[in-house]
């Protein structure tokens, strides 16, 4: 098939970092390409180069074998070049027609949603979704979000998709739908670069396979001669997967009881409605669901940090419904928070203090009336070498760790007081497998001696792996548990879009 | 009696409702302009100025524009170029047009010119109670009239208002699209700093036409007030400024009727009505009813790794 999209030696440098340093790999016409790398290898940056948001230092695109230069997006758009990327190029606050109107060429000046609507309206139909065109992006789910942006790509007539871990946000049925509408657009030529970390999905629809390592092209791979092993071994090369074993049978003794918890968020809308929930002693209870089903005010009310309307949260026979984040934390309560950046970290403190940001008002870490230096560094070093944390020069901002070592970071904090209970909201979203598998043991680890886990995560491979049960919730609601060593795929997925199981 | 009070009403509205229109055009492209009080003196001096020189009360207004245009450019590259930091650039402008006008405008202080006159619309003006309040004014003010329906229509009925809507909302995702970030951004400051000079030049050719140093006496920050309470509509701007209108009215009408109330006091509450507008628009916002352009205050780097 002829070459679609060549990038040779292509070289991008930010000040002190080198994100890639040597990447060369082909596109060709209506392929699935799948590229796969750790978290910090590059494949952002790299995608932000062809979708002509970041320049490149050295090397050459080609497209259609004639050289191109994208100087922005717009430019790379026009080549029929479109991203959908992870954190989504959405105004929630414009309604669907506005947010697909905005991306599309030979728009008419005037009244443009009189005059679009009907063939907008056609091409959602086609996709077989139904979507109200005139309601706020915000109000719709994430996976519904995510189709408008791809829509968008299609309507503009882009002949490169690319995709950043799109299933992220659907439901194994939801992913199955979106894999064959690719499948379709790979039949009408369109070529198209797949991100993913879910080794089961790559090995499903790719076509080829390009790994990349600390910013360098490892190798582009055929289908058929790779396996999910060889993948694995090949995106992690010498690095050490650490090793763990799942715990003992937990206890029966309740750490955390949560009866018939409301929370409304901030636009009045119920996030939790009569949800109730049991956490056993030592348990790694995973939550299933699709992203924006109300995990995140689950986390929230359980850490403190949302309000609760109505209902009780008991820790260990203690309530501590109206309690502050402060006191939560105190009655043995950790929080792996979702927006790393946003909520898990203070961005522009360094790694030393980040570590302390809970405990500063220890006397460790006290000298006197001052802050004990020594006391903190020391802690530092004994954490990063613990938590194997690749940290940057002592004193340099944390938030210019890679997203592994962030998490790594939030995990040392929260774990370094021993907590009874772990509420960890997507801890490994975004991560390497070597970083996840750190995760992991962490949380597994921690089961060992007595902790309990709330595992809320997206990713059903993960939920299957480490937890002891699985309770699955749609609207705010828990739909029911249900045991991962008997339960199939299928059937979550069906309870992940409300179907309570006979 | 309420007939005089309102065409009052009007005239007082009117430079706040330019000043409030040109400050919409500025956020909703997601740049904060604090220099608006600044951009209404240099408005209302070169108004003033080449009406004063020309003798054309046209060539004022369009002075007016020009100038403000030019000064408003300058907090554009300082924010949008540059990517400085949009408070202390507001600031400094505002500084920068207080000093400025007092400098050239020494010349002209106590000339006079012959200001707008009153033109009746047929019919419309023979309208009971509003009809001569709203339909017996000057030019400018039915130019006012004319720029919020003309903003509302361009933000919510053009394409160029939804991209100028996406630039303010979420910039990242407008360059996705291939709108030009910067030139939108570059555009809305310049010409909303524009609008913002004629608000000036109404004080100086029509309200009291003559070039009074710092004559705007606050009215700036009046109107960057107004935008929140506003809620970024032009429309809902067109009610903020007739209210802080009605209220400038009233006192002046209290100060005419010769009541026992200090008047320190009665000039105060045009300002006091400013706080408790604000309060209230406050509330509103934190119950999530925000009309707030999302990325408003915050500098686009396209290259900026988040």
């Amino acid at each position: 098939m002829p070459n679609l999209l060549q990038l040779q030696h292509i070289r991008k440098t930010f000040p002190g970092v080198v994100a890639l340093d040597e990447v060369s790999f082909t596109i060709a016409a209506g392929e699935i390409h799948t590229l796969l790398g750790e978290n910090g290898a590059g494949k952002s940056t790299l995608m932000n180069v062809l979708t002509g948001f970041y320049a490149p230092d050295q090397g050459n695109i080609l497209l259609d074998d004639q050289p191109v230069r994208f100087a922005s997006p717009r430019e790379s758009l026009s080549q029929g070049i479109g991203m959908v990327y992870q954190h989504f190029m959405l105004v929630p606050a414009h309604s669907v027609l506005e947010n697909i109107l905005v991306a599309l060429q030979n728009v008419p000046l005037l009244f443009p949603r009189r005059q679009l609507r009907e063939k907008i309206a056609q091409t959602i139909a086609d996709f077989g979704l139904e979507l109200d065109l005139d309601s706020p992006v915000w109000k719709l789910s994430i996976g519904a979000q995510q189709w408008i942006e791809l829509i968008k790509l299609l309507m503009r007539d882009c002949r490169l998709l690319i995709l950043d871990e799109p299933t992220a946000v659907l439901t194994p049925q939801e992913a199955a739908k979106l894999f064959k509408v690719l499948a379709k657009l790979k039949q009408q030529g369109k070529s198209i670069i797949f991100i993913s970390h879910k080794m089961r999905e790559v090995m499903e629809i790719s076509d080829r396979v390009t790994i990349l390592k600390k910013g360098r092209s490892v190798t582009t791979l055929e289908s058929g001669e790779f396996d999910q092993n060889r993948l694995a071994a090949l995106m992690i090369g010498n690095d050490r997967i650490p090793e763990w074993q799942k715990s003992l049978p937990f206890s029966d003794e309740l750490v955390l009881e949560i009866e018939n918890l409301a929370v409304r968020n901030d636009r009045g809308l119920a996030d939790l409605d009569n949800f109730s929930l049991q956490l056993k002693k030592g348990e790694i209870l995973g939550i299933a669901g699709i992203a924006g089903n109300g995990q995140k005010a689950l986390a929230e009310a359980l850490t403190g940090l949302a309000r609760v309307d109505s209902g009780k949260v008991l820790a260990a026979g203690a309530d501590i419904t109206r309690s502050c984040a402060r006191s939560s934390y105190i009655a043995g309560i950790a929080h792996i928070p979702e927006d790393r950046k946003a909520i898990g970290i203070a961005p522009d403190l360094s790694l030393d203090e980040n570590l302390i940001l809970k405990s500063f008002r220890s006397a460790r870490f006290r000298n006197g009336f001052f802050q004990s230096r020594r006391a903190i560094r020391q802690n530092a070093q004994e954490k990063i070498e613990q938590f194997a944390i690749k940290a940057g020069p002592s004193g340099s901002p944390v938030r210019l760790l890679s997203g592994g070592n962030i998490q790594k970071v939030i995990i040392a904090r929260e774990l370094s007081e021993r907590p009874q209970v772990l509420v960890a909201l997507y801890p490994t979203r975004g991560l390497d497998i070597g970083s996840a598998e750190y995760v992991h043991k962490v949380i597994a680890e921690g089961a060992g001696d007595g902790m309990s886990t709330i595992l809320i995560s997206e990713d059903l491979d993960e939920l299957y792996k480490i937890s002891d049960r699985i309770a699955v919730i749609f609207r705010g609601q828990l739909v029911g548990y249900v045991d991962p060593a008997t339960a199939s795929r299928e059937q979550i997925g069906l309870m992940m879009s409300g179907e309570v199981p006979a | 009696m309420l007939e005089i009070l309102l065409d009052a009403t009007v005239r007082a509205g009117t430079p706040i409702l330019f000043a409030t229109l040109g400050a919409i055009i500025n956020e909703r492209a997601g740049i904060i302009n604090l220099g608006i009080e600044g951009l209404m003196l240099i408005g209302a001096l070169s108004g003033f100025a080449a009406t004063f020189a020309s003798g054309s009360l046209f060539l004022g207004v369009v002075a007016a524009f020009v100038a403000a245009f030019i000064a408003g450019s300058i907090h554009a590259l300082i924010c949008v170029q540059l990517r400085g930091n949009q408070i202390v650039s507001g600031l400094a402008l505002t500084l920068f047009g207080v000093g400025i006008t007092a400098l050239f405008g020494r010349g002209l202080v106590g000339q006079t010119i012959e200001g707008f006159e009153r033109h009746a619309v047929p019919l419309l003006a023979q309208l009971p109670l509003v009809g001569k309040a709203f339909f017996n004014q000057d030019w400018l003010i039915y130019f006012s009239f004319l720029l919020v329906i003309a903003i509302w229509f361009f933000l919510y009925h053009s394409r160029w208002g939804l991209n100028l809507r996406t630039v303010g909302e979420n910039p990242t995702a407008a360059d996705a699209c291939g709108i030009p970030v910067n030139l939108y951004r570059f555009l809305a400051v310049a010409c909303g700093s524009g609008f913002v000079g004629i608000g000036g030049a109404y004080l100086s050719l029509v309200y009291t036409p003559m070039w009074i140093e710092n004559m705007t006496a606050g009215r700036g920050w009046i109107a960057v007030a107004l935008v929140i309470f506003a809620s970024w509509s032009s429309f809902r701007a067109l009610g903020g400024a007739y209210l802080f209108g009605g209220v400038t009215a009233m006192q002046l009408r209290f100060q005419a009727m010769g009541t026992t109330v200090s008047v320190h006091i009665l000039q105060m509450l045009p300002y006091i009505f400013t706080i408790v507008v604000l309060v209230i628009s406050t509330l509103r916002l934190q119950k999530g009813a925000s009309q707030q352009p999302g990325n408003l205050g915050l500098p686009y780097d396209r290259e900026d790794r988040k």
